[in-house]
């Protein structure tokens, strides 16, 4: 244990996500020992970022305005939907520059032993969009986990009869890899998500 | 213990840093554990899916100096995978995962037939051989027979004497005759509690052919006796789906 200040900033910083004691440690006598301007910079980061940066009123991704970038994109192509867990996946997927339409971000996956429910989720919100006549597919795209697997699955079931598409991005071999690694539930999907190949 | 050998169902998976997770293991022969899994979230890592949770597993662990360390990993039964599939199932699986944890808490201590339990709980609800909610009534049950808190259907918990009684009392442990009967003891109807001596015995044969009204009272009075012997309610029975 450290004296007051010293030990108040290890303990906030152990609470960050992914952040142990050592690393909270290590952390905090790097910012004892930084040039006071660096930290200074540090702070007005963190205070802008938690005064501007609020949930897009539309699909809950990280946004600095009222509706996020992709919102407010008039290219964007919003008769189809994509739901993420969180807002990384969006960049994850937007960096693969093959999805044109908008998403929705749940802020999580259902988790029962964690107590997440569906109510603790916006899966009110997205029902609220799908409600709109115009939607012509939604595209499941939670974790490739059991937990994003389970969510998928109790999307797929309330939205059922709806009209629309619904489909669910497809798990595979990871490109790189042996077959022969691959574990029975992905080399199952595989055989179940594979496609024909015409020449 | 250095480099030891286990079959598992995995409880829970936490993440850990970048690309780890801590997985919280129900082995057959050293009780619970808490082992690390090295870049397993990676959509490379040769764990693929078999750290899932629900998933019976063959593992190779290390003895590591907080945790354990999984060396090797090798699916047995998938049955997460197959649960996931359907909604209800994997709440009523997330209910049975949460138990196990409760009942086996202390680590490293050996737990069979918390193991057997949980292990036939789960293959009977990815075969649909019972009613799932049913199926996780029997588990419940069990769990506490096995956990030292077996409560009583047929006899009066208090003086013995045969039944079936009308009360319940949580206090008591079960049923209790009209002489006995603390003050709080709820009635429940005969066919409820032959529905409960019927899953904690194991006869699917007359438990399929009750009653939704009998299901839904012995639900109520499971949970009830559940939370009662549990210092905090499990955080996955209210999300169970009860069709
Ligand atoms: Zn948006």
């Amino acid at each position: 244990m450290y004296e007051g200040v010293v030990q108040d900033l290890i303990d906030e910083l152990g609470r960050l996500p992914g952040v142990g004691p050592k690393s909270a440690q290590r952390i905090a006598f790097y910012l004892l020992q930084a040039d006071p301007a660096d930290v200074r910079r540090l702070v007005e980061v963190l205070t802008t970022v938690k005064e501007k940066v609020r949930f897009c009123a539309t699909c809950g991704n990280v946004s600095e305005e009222e509706l996020c970038r992709i919102c407010r994109d008039p290219r964007r192509d919003t008769t189809m939907i994509c739901v993420v867990e969180e807002s990384k996946d969006v960049i994850a997927i937007e960096k693969t520059r093959e999805f044109r339409g908008t998403y929705h971000v749940l802020g999580g996956a259902i988790s029962p032993i964690e107590g997440i429910g569906p109510d603790n989720l916006r899966i009110r919100e997205l029902m609220t969009r799908l409600a709109n006549v115009e939607i012509k597919e939604l595209i499941l795209a939670t974790d490739p986990n059991l937990e994003g697997e389970a969510t998928a699955t109790y999307l797929a079931r309330l939205v059922k009869g709806m009209g629309f598409t619904v489909s669910r991005l497809a798990s595979g071999l990871p490109v790189g890899g042996d077959l022969e690694y691959a574990d029975e539930v992905t080399l199952g999907r595989a055989f179940e998500g594979r496609r024909s190949l015409e020449y | 213990m250095g480099l030891y050998r286990d079959e598992a169902i995995v409880l829970r998976t936490q993440k850990l840093g970048e690309a780890d997770r801590i997985v919280t293991l129900l082995t057959r022969e050293h009780g619970q554990l808490r082992a690390v899994a090295k870049g397993v979230r990676r959509t490379t890592s040769r764990f693929g899916s078999r750290l899932e949770p629900a998933t019976h597993v063959d593992l190779q662990l290390h003895t590591g100096k907080n945790l354990e360390i999984v060396t090797q990993a090798e699916t047995i039964n998938p049955y997460g995978d197959v649960i996931s599939r359907d909604y209800q199932k994997w709440t009523v699986a997330s209910a049975m995962l949460e138990t196990a944890e409760r009942f086996t808490s202390m680590e490293h201590e050996p737990a069979l037939q918390q193991f057997l339990l949980l292990f036939s709980a789960l293959r009977s609800l990815s075969t649909s051989s019972h009613d799932a909610s049913l199926i996780l009534d029997a588990f419940l049950l069990r769990s506490l027979a096995v956990g030292g808190y077996a409560p009583s259907f047929s006899q009066c918990s208090r003086c013995g004497a045969s039944g079936p009684h009308r009360w319940f009392s949580l206090v008591a442990g079960g049923s209790v005759c009209v002489d006995c009967r603390p003050t709080g003891s709820a009635t429940s109807a005969t066919d409820t509690l032959e529905l409960l001596t019927a899953l904690l015995t194991g006869d699917w044969d007359s438990a399929e052919t009750s009653t939704p009204r009998a299901r839904r009272e012995a639900s109520g009075l499971v949970a009830a006796y559940l939370s009662w012997h549990m210092e905090r309610n499990l955080r996955s029975l209210p999300l169970v789906e009860r069709v």
